[in-house]
C-alpha cells in the first residue's frame, strides 16, 4: 500500500472519491500536487473544492458519515491508512480556513498553543517572533503580544491564523479560502505572504476569486459539477496555461465568467 | 492502535510530537466523560428502581382476632352461608347494612366474602414487609425472621398499589391508607395555581415583550426582578405565602370575610395563590421565549393592514405563540405539582381524611403524603410512600409526555 | 400623530366605512386602558420581591429586637438553642454549607464531564437519547430524591462505612443525593454554552494537530468558561435553597459538627421543622426563621446575580 506512488509529489491523490453518507460529493479525483509551489482550485459552488482540501489533512473525519475511497499519498504514505494517526497528518499539513478563527485569548498563545501541545521543546519566545515575522505580523504586534488575538482587526487575525499554522511547521498549509471575508487591501497582504511562504512552503488553495487563483498560483485545478451532483477535476495545469488557453469548454467558460 | 505507522519525514526536524502518550490521554478521558453522563442514567435508573423495589414485596399478617375462636376448620373449607353468618353475627348491624346496601351479601361471590372475614372479622394487620428484590432472591430471610418474631403470622406477596390506594383517605393503618384526599388536594390546588397565575404571567410576558420594547425602565427593572425571582429558593416563597396569604390576607383566605366558618388561613386558597407567586418567574420567562418566536413579518402584516397593536397581538401574536406559552405552562405546572417545602409551611394537613370542598378547606396534597409517610418510622409507610411517588411521578410524567408530544406536533405543522 | 389620523379618514372615506371621531377614540382608550392592566401585570413580580424583602426584613427586625438576640451573637454563635436563649445561626450555616459541598462535589466533575461528552463526543443519535434521560432526572420533586435519600443512600453509606459510624440522619448522604438533583442543572447549561463555542474555534485546533482531548479541554472549554462558571454558581444557590432532601435525609436539631457522617440540621430544615409543626406566632421560634431566611434570600440572591452576571458577559462575546 505504501511506497507505491512516487515521492516527489507533495500531495497525490489517486481515483479519489469522497462520500457523505451515500451522497458521492467528490469523483475520481487523480491529482499531483508540485511540491513548494502555489496550487489554486476553482470552480462553481457546490462542486467539492472544499471537499477535496479538507480530506488532505483528515478534516473531513469530523463529518459524520463522511469517507474517502482511492488514495491521498503524502510523502508515498496514504494518509487514510487505519495505522496512520489524523493527528499526525494535521500537524504535517496544516490548514487556514475561510473566516479568521482566531483562539480566544492572547496573541502569544495563538501562536505556542500548537506548538506546546505539539511537545515543541525549544524556545518558544523565538519560534513566536519568527512565526509573526514568516507571516508579516510581528511589526504590527511585538508590542502588543499579550492583547486578545480578537481585537486585532480581520486581516490581522487572519494573517494571525497562518502564523499559527507556521508554529507547528507543517510542510504543506491548505488555504480555504482565506480571503473571502477580508478586504481588497488584506486581501492583497496575504497573497504577497503566500508568495513568500511558498519558497519553504507547499500552498493549495481554495478560491472563488478568479483573479486571485490567476495573480498568486502557480498551478491550477479547475472542478465542476457532474449531472450526478459530484464534484470532479476537469482541468489541471501551469495557471497561465489555463486561464489563457484552456482544454476543456466549460473551463473556459468559467473562467471568462460565463457561469458560476 | 496497533502497530502506529509514522510518516516519514524528509525534512530535517522530525521531532517527538509524544504522539502516543496523548492519545492514550485522550483515551482515558472520554472514557471518563462517557462515565460522568452515565452515571447520571444509572442514577435515574437506581432510584425509579428503589422506589419500585419498595412499592412490592412480601408481607407477614397476623390476625388481630385469633381466628380459632371463629372457625374450627381453614377458611376454605367454610361454606357461603356460614361466611355470611360470621359476617352477620361479629360485625355491627351498621356495617352490615352497609356491606349490604353496596352489594347483598347472598349475591358475593365466596372469594369476596372470605376477604371480607378475614379483614373485618379476624382484623388482618400487616406486621412487617419486604422488599421487592428482597422477596425474589431471599426470601427465606424474611420468613426466618417472621417466624421467630411473629409465629402466628403467614407471608404472602403484596403489591402496595392497590386501586383502594387511590380511593381511600387517609388511615392510621398504613395498608388501609389511602391518598385520594390528597389526590384531590393536588388536583384542586394546581387549578388555583393556574387560574392565577396563566392569565398574570401570560399578560406580563405580553407587556414586555409587545409593549416594554422601547426598553424603558420599568421593563428593565420588571425584567431583571423576574430572573432574580426564579432563582428564589422555593422556601422562601412559602415564609411569603404564610406571612401575606396566612395571615395578612386571612380574612380573605379564611373566608370569613364571606361568611365561611374558616378557622384559620391555612387553606387550600392561600397555598394556590402562595404556588401562583412561585411558578410565575418560569411561566413569564417561557411565555417571553413563545411570544419572541413570532416572526416580526406577521405583525407587521398586521399592521399595515391598520390593525391597532392590541388588535395585531389578540389577533396574530397570541394565536401564533399559543403552543408554545401552552407547553410553557404545562412545565411550570408540573414543578407546581411536585414542589412540597412552601406547603410545609402555609401548613398543609398532614393528617384529613376530608376531601377539599372548596376554597376554603383545609387540605394535603400528594408531596406533603410523601413527605409525611416518608418520616414515619414504620417500614409499611415508606411502602405507601413509594406507591404514592410513583402515583406523583405517573402524573409529571404523562404531563411531561402531553407537553412534549404537542411541542412537537405544532412544529411539525409548521 | 396629526398625519396619520388624516390618512386614516381618507382611507375610510374611500372604503365607505362611517367612521366618527368618538368611535376612534373609544378604540385609543381601549388600547391604553389594556397597556394599563398588561403593565400591572408586570409590576405583580416586583410586588412579590417587596413583599419577600418587607415580610422578611420587618420580622427580622422584630427577632433582632428580642431580648438577648445580637446580630454579632447571631452571626458568631455556635449554639443554636431558642429554648434557653442561644441564637448562634452558625451550626445552621456549616451543614448547609457541608451538604452543599458534597453536593457539588458529585455534582461539579460529573455535570461537567456529562456535558463535555455530550456536546464534544457524542454522535447525535446518542445526545438525542440521553439528554431528555437527564432531564427526567431534574424534573423529579426534591421529595422524592429525599425518599431517595434515606431509603436508599443512608442505608448503602451505612453499609460501607459501618452503621457505627454513620447516624441514620446525615449530611453526607443528604449532600450526594442533592449532588445528583444538581447534576442535570450543570450538564445542561453548560453544554449550552459549550455548544456555543464556534465550531471554527475546534477546527482551528484540529487542524493544528490537536487531539480531540486537547481541542475540548484546551480551547473549547476555556472559551465557554464563564457559561459554566455561571451554571456552577447557580448550581450552588439551588443547593444552598433546596429543603425536602435536607429536610427527610440530614436530620432534625442543629448540630455544630464538621463530620459529614453525623445528623445536622440546615437552614432550610430548621425553617421546614420550625413552621411544619404548630407553631404559635410571635414567639422567638417564629421569628428566628425569618433571620434565617433572611441570611438565606440574600445568599441565593448574590450568588443568582453573579450568575448571571457572568453569562450575560459571555453572550456578548459570541453574538
Amino acid at each position: 500500500m505504501t511506497n507505491q506512488t512516487d515521492k516527489q509529489w507533495a500531495i497525490e491523490t489517486q481515483d479519489l472519491d469522497i462520500y457523505y453518507s451515500d451522497f458521492r460529493a467528490v469523483k475520481n479525483v487523480s491529482l499531483k500536487i508540485e511540491p513548494k509551489k502555489i496550487t489554486s482550485i476553482i470552480g462553481p459552488s457546490g462542486c467539492g473544492k472544499s471537499t477535496v482540501l479538507r480530506s488532505f489533512n483528515r478534516m473531513n473525519d469530523f463529518i459524520p458519515g463522511s469517507r474517502v475511497t482511492g488514495g491521498i499519498f503524502f510523502q508515498g504514505q496514504n494518509i487514510y491508512d487505519p495505522r496512520i494517526d489524523p493527528v499526525q497528518v494535521r500537524q504535517r499539513i496544516g490548514m487556514v480556513f475561510q473566516k479568521p478563527n482566531p483562539f480566544p485569548k492572547s496573541i502569544y498563545e495563538n501562536v505556542a498553543w500548537g506548538a506546546r501541545i505539539n511537545n515543541y521543546k525549544e524556545n518558544l519566545n523565538d519560534l513566536v517572533e519568527e512565526c509573526l515575522v514568516k507571516s508579516a505580523l510581528w511589526g504590527e504586534v511585538k508590542d502588543l503580544l499579550q492583547r486578545p488575538a480578537l481585537s486585532l482587526s480581520g486581516g490581522q487575525q487572519q494573517r494571525l491564523c497562518i502564523a499559527r499554522a507556521l508554529a507547528v511547521k507543517p510542510e504543506i498549509i491548505l488555504m480555504d479560502e482565506p480571503c473571502s471575508a477580508l478586504d481588497p487591501i488584506a486581501t492583497l497582504k496575504i497573497e504577497d505572504l503566500m508568495r513568500e511562504l511558498s519558497a519553504q512552503y507547499t500552498i493549495i488553495i481554495v478560491t472563488h476569486n478568479m483573479q486571485q487563483a490567476g495573480r498568486a498560483s502557480d498551478f491550477t485545478a479547475y472542478f465542476t459539477m457532474d449531472t450526478d451532483r459530484a464534484g470532479s477535476m476537469i482541468e489541471y495545469g501551469v495557471t497561465s496555461q489555463v486561464f489563457t488557453n484552456p482544454t476543456h469548454k466549460s473551463t473556459e467558460d468559467y473562467i471568462s465568467g460565463r457561469f458560476g | 492502535m496497533k502497530n502506529p505507522l509514522n510518516l516519514v519525514s524528509t525534512t530535517t526536524y522530525g521531532r517527538d510530537l509524544n504522539l502516543e502518550q496523548r492519545q492514550k490521554k485522550a483515551t482515558i478521558w472520554k472514557a471518563l466523560f462517557r462515565l460522568s453522563t452515565l452515571v447520571g442514567v444509572v442514577a435515574l435508573a437506581i432510584l425509579i428502581i428503589s422506589i419500585v423495589n419498595q412499592a412490592f414485596g412480601l408481607v407477614a399478617i397476623e390476625d388481630t382476632n385469633d381466628r380459632n375462636d371463629f372457625i374450627s376448620t381453614s377458611i376454605k373449607e367454610v361454606t357461603k352461608t356460614e361466611l355470611i353468618q360470621l359476617i352477620e353475627t361479629n360485625l355491627s348491624t351498621n356495617r352490615v347494612r352497609t356491606l349490604d346496601r353496596e352489594e347483598p351479601l347472598v349475591e358475593r361471590s365466596r372469594h369476596d366474602l372470605m376477604a371480607l372475614v378475614e379483614t373485618e372479622v379476624f382484623k388482618q394487620r400487616i406486621v412487617d414487609s419486604y422488599s421487592l428484590f428482597g422477596s425474589i432472591f431471599t426470601p427465606n430471610t424474611f420468613r426466618d425472621q417472621v417466624a421467630k418474631k411473629h409465629p402466628e403470622a403467614i407471608v404472602e406477596f403484596k403489591s402496595w398499589f392497590t386501586p383502594q390506594f387511590l380511593q381511600e383517605s387517609m388511615s392510621k393503618t398504613p395498608e388501609l391508607a389511602g391518598i385520594r384526599t390528597a389526590l384531590f388536594g393536588s388536583l384542586f390546588l394546581i387549578l388555583i395555581t393556574i387560574s392565577v397565575a396563566f392569565p398574570l404571567g401570560v399578560s406580563a410576558a405580553i407587556y414586555l415583550e409587545e409593549y416594554a420594547r422601547q426598553n424603558t425602565w420599568l421593563s428593565r427593572v420588571i425584567q431583571t426582578n423576574i430572573d432574580n425571582l426564579a432563582g428564589v429558593p422555593s422556601i422562601i416563597y412559602g415564609i411569603l405565602g404564610l406571612t401575606i396569604f396566612v395571615r395578612a390576607f386571612e380574612p380573605i383566605t379564611s373566608g370569613r370575610l364571606f361568611g365561611y366558618e374558616g378557622a384559620n388561613g391555612r387553606t387550600i386558597l392561600a397555598a394556590g395563590l402562595t404556588m401562583a407567586l412561585l411558578i410565575l418567574p418560569i411561566l413569564i420567562t417561557n411565555a417571553q421565549e413563545a411570544i419572541r418566536a413570532v416572526p416580526n413579518s406577521l405583525r407587521q402584516a398586521s399592521y399595515g393592514l391598520g390593525a391597532t397593536q392590541w388588535q395585531t397581538i389578540w389577533y396574530h401574536v397570541l394565536p401564533y405563540a399559543l403552543p408554545g406559552i401552552l407547553t410553557g405552562t404545562i412545565l411550570a405546572i408540573s414543578r407546581a405539582l411536585g414542589e412540597t417545602a412552601p406547603l410545609i409551611i402555609v401548613g398543609a394537613a398532614t393528617y384529613i381524611t376530608k376531601d377539599p370542598s372548596g376554597l376554603f378547606s383545609n387540605f394535603t396534597a400528594i408531596p406533603i403524603q410523601i413527605y409525611n409517610w416518608t418520616t414515619r418510622p414504620q417500614q409499611e409507610f415508606r411502602n405507601i410512600a413509594a406507591v404514592a411517588i410513583l402515583v406523583l411521578m405517573f402524573m409529571l410524567l404523562s404531563m411531561n409526555a402531553v407537553a412534549i408530544l404537542w411541542r412537537n406536533k405544532i412544529q411539525n405543522k409548521r | 400623530m396629526h398625519k396619520s389620523v388624516a390618512v386614516d379618514k381618507v382611507t375610510s372615506e374611500s372604503l365607505g366605512i362611517t367612521q366618527n371621531n368618538l368611535f376612534r377614540n373609544n378604540k385609543r382608550w381601549s388600547e391604553t386602558i389594556i397597556k394599563a392592566v398588561l403593565t400591572l401585570a408586570g409590576i405583580v413580580s416586583i410586588f412579590t420581591t417587596i413583599g419577600i424583602v418587607y415580610e422578611l426584613g420587618k420580622e427580622s427586625l422584630l427577632f433582632f429586637s428580642l431580648p438577648g438576640v445580637t446580630l454579632k451573637e447571631f452571626l458568631t454563635g455556635t449554639v443554636w438553642q431558642p429554648v434557653i436563649g442561644k441564637f448562634g445561626v452558625l451550626p445552621l450555616v456549616t451543614s448547609t454549607m457541608i451538604t452543599s459541598l458534597f453536593a457539588m462535589l458529585v455534582a461539579i466533575p460529573l455535570g461537567l464531564g456529562a456535558a463535555i461528552f455530550l456536546s464534544e463526543y457524542a454522535a447525535d443519535k446518542t445526545r438525542k437519547v440521553l439528554k431528555p434521560i437527564l432531564e427526567i432526572l431534574a424534573g423529579i420533586p426534591t421529595v422524592v430524591y429525599g425518599y431517595f435519600a434515606l431509603t436508599f443512600m443512608t442505608p448503602l453509606l451505612r453499609g460501607i462505612f459501618g452503621q457505627e459510624n454513620v447516624e441514620i440522619y446525615n449530611m453526607l448522604s443528604a449532600g450526594l443525593v442533592m449532588g445528583i438533583m444538581i447534576l442535570p442543572l450543570i450538564s445542561s447549561m453548560s453544554e449550552d454554552a459549550l455548544h456555543a463555542v464556534p465550531r471554527s474555534l475546534r477546527d482551528a485546533a484540529l487542524g493544528l494537530g490537536a487531539t480531540k482531548l486537547e481541542t475540548s479541554i484546551q480551547v473549547v472549554f476555556p472559551a465557554a468558561l464563564s457559561g459554566i462558571i455561571s451554571a456552577v454558581i447557580l448550581g450552588i444557590s439551588r443547593a444552598v435553597g433546596e429543603t425536602m432532601i435536607v429536610a427527610i435525609a440530614a436530620g432534625s436539631g442543629p448540630n455544630f459538627t464538621f463530620n459529614p457522617l453525623k445528623a445536622a440540621e440546615t437552614m432550610t430544615g430548621y425553617i421546614a421543622r420550625i413552621s411544619g409543626g404548630d407553631l404559635s406566632y410571635d414567639t422567638p421560634d417564629y421569628n428566628s426563621i425569618f433571620a434565617i431566611g433572611l441570611l438565606l434570600f440574600l445568599v441565593t440572591l448574590v450568588l443568582n446575580m453573579i450568575s448571571r452576571h457572568i453569562s450575560r458577559k459571555y453572550r456578548e462575546v459570541y453574538e
